[in-house]
């Protein structure tokens, strides 16, 4: 029993950075209605920023802060840039932007810091807490910064002007116009807001998986089953489908013979076609009630 | 005629290459109610929009003399001009009150947006009863309040009414006009009309216009538009 919540324990731990990311792409997803493949990139690039800063000599908590802000900054530029100006163009040229994007930031970070791998310090320690190994207090902390972050994150877009004001620009951009918002200024806000998680989870995760340009592209894969699994149009959808991703995938590689480590991934694939088939609109995406 | 606050001239709109509207002149007056009559894809809704700046255009169109050409709706809106689409714009995963604070986005004053959403729920009371209730819940006639009550929380000097009483039974439509003569009356809000049920508009309005495909046909007060031969033969149905 104890072995069970331990791996239950540690897959939230993962799953909360998993859903992180799947908030991330709910978020550019609601604001420009495609999906960001770059995400993972983007969150790697930025935890190379924040190892740099290391490097350089800062503190764990200016690089931290540092990389975050760098990140919501380029995540501003990246939507005035390169997607403001197909904003009307087809599905495919999204596609081939955010897969053009994904490969010039992957090797443009191994250009710059090379592929080995490298390892990234942590601010909470590694021990272990229950002695089995199966939970260390790096998941403790990882686990306390990111729920953290999605509370605020929760009590921003609820409770305050300008998260109405982009739930507004989501939901019904022209309507949201007519009554005066800047709908444009709302999705690069968006855009500088995922970047930005995405940088925490980047930060957050890389003591785990370790350093380098490849580092996220797993992790990705988890974020959009997470994103999947709570319906594409749901941001507590998402953040419930990353931990849900990240708990089954931990039990499934326990319990589950043949899975082990090296077909977890595959368990990600698994349940996105599988939400796909039985449930395309996800568990909770746009459960609205309507009356005709 | 009072002083014009709205005003187009030479007003022509395009959807890409299509010409839409074909040099329209209106005027709404300061406090007045001009309404927009014409048949199914005349070019009404197209006329609201133009004032929206939604749609390209050419021609002139200035709101207390100043010319709005090239601005953005966001900017048109902080002007003072609101506009309740067709189908009414309601945002329907937010609640009620979320709608009227979305509607009062462009405005800072804390304390008068509390006072306002009051006096709005003062003129809609099933709104106040539903405050909590997500919008798409609510039935037709009630979303058509809510998007009047949303326009509202401008403080609107002009709003742009594009067929409030589409698809609503015919005693909601009577409240509906109720009101909106009520708006105009005691707040001084000069509306532009369009609407189908050219009757109750021409009631309504001091000035009308009637447009075919794009074009003004007829122009003048509301009561000779509404004494006119054709107008009453082809719009008002007697």
């Amino acid at each position: 029993m104890d072995l069970f919540l331990h791996q239950a324990l540690a897959g939230l731990a993962t799953g909360s950075i998993y859903a992180c990311l799947a908030l991330a792409i709910v978020m550019i997803y609601a604001a420009i209605n495609h999906l960001n493949f770059a995400q993972g990139e983007m969150a790697m690039f930025s935890t190379f920023i924040a190892w740099q800063l290391m490097q350089w000599g800062a503190p764990y908590l200016l690089a931290f802060v540092g990389a975050a802000a760098f990140s919501f900054v380029a995540g501003i530029a990246v939507e005035r840039v390169l997607f403001r100006p197909i904003h009307k163009a087809p599905v495919l040229s999204h596609i081939v932007l955010f897969i053009a994007l994904f490969a010039i930031l992957n090797s443009l970070a191994g250009f710059i810091w090379d592929y080995n791998v490298k390892s990234f310090p942590t601010p909470f320690g590694s021990r272990s807490l229950f002695g089995n190994g199966l939970v260390s207090s790096h998941d403790a902390g990882m686990m306390g910064v990111a729920f953290t972050m999605l509370v605020l994150l929760y009590v921003f877009f609820r409770h305050t002007r300008i998260g109405l004001a982009m739930r507004a620009a989501a939901a019904n951009p022209e309507s949201a116009r007519l009554a005066g918002v800047r709908v444009g200024r709302m999705i690069s806000l968006g855009w500088g807001m995922a970047a930005a998680i995405g940088a925490v989870a980047g930060i957050m995760i890389a003591p785990v998986v370790f350093l380098d340009p490849n580092m996220m592209t797993s992790i990705l894969v988890y974020g959009f089953a997470g994103a999947v699994v709570g319906g594409l149009t749901s941001p507590g959808g998402a953040v419930f489908g990353g931990l849900a991703v990240g708990i089954i995938e931990n039990l499934a590689g326990t319990y589950i013979p043949y899975v082990g480590r090296e077909l977890r991934l595959t368990i990600a694939l698994f349940i996105i076609v599988a939400v796909l088939t039985a449930k395309p609109s996800g568990l909770f995406g746009r459960a609205i009630v309507t009356r005709v | 005629m009072p002083a014009a606050l709205l005003e187009t001239v030479g007003l022509c709109a395009f959807y890409g290459a299509t010409q839409v509207l074909f040099g329209l002149d209106l005027k709404v007056g300061e406090g007045g109610v001009t309404t927009l009559l014409g048949a199914n894809g005349a070019g009404k809704t197209t006329a609201l929009r133009a004032v929206s700046g939604m749609v390209q255009t050419t021609g002139d169109i200035r709101f207390c003399g100043q010319s709005l050409a090239g601005w953005a709706t966001e900017d048109i809106v902080r002007l003072g001009i609101a506009h309740v689409p067709q189908g009414r714009g309601t945002f329907v995963s937010q609640t009620v009150e979320e709608n009227l604070k979305i509607g009062a986005m462009s405005r800072r004053d804390r304390a008068a947006i509390s006072s306002d959403i009051e006096r709005v729920y003062g003129y809609f009371p099933r709104l106040k009863e539903r405050r909590k209730q997500q919008a798409g819940t609510l039935s037709g006639g009630e979303q058509q309040m809510l998007a009047l009550a949303r326009a509202l929380m401008l403080r609107p000097k002009l709003m742009l009414l594009d067929e409030p009483s589409f698809g609503l039974a015919p005693l909601v439509v009577r409240d509906l006009f109720e009101i909106l003569r009520t708006l105009n009356r005691a707040e001084n809000v000069s509306m532009l009309l369009v609407e189908q049920n050219a009757s109750l508009a021409l009631d309504l309005a001091d000035r009308a216009y009637l447009i075919e495909t794009g074009r003004l046909v007829m122009t003048g007060a509301a009561q000779d538009l509404r004494n006119d031969e054709n107008v009453r033969r082809a719009y008002l149905g007697y």
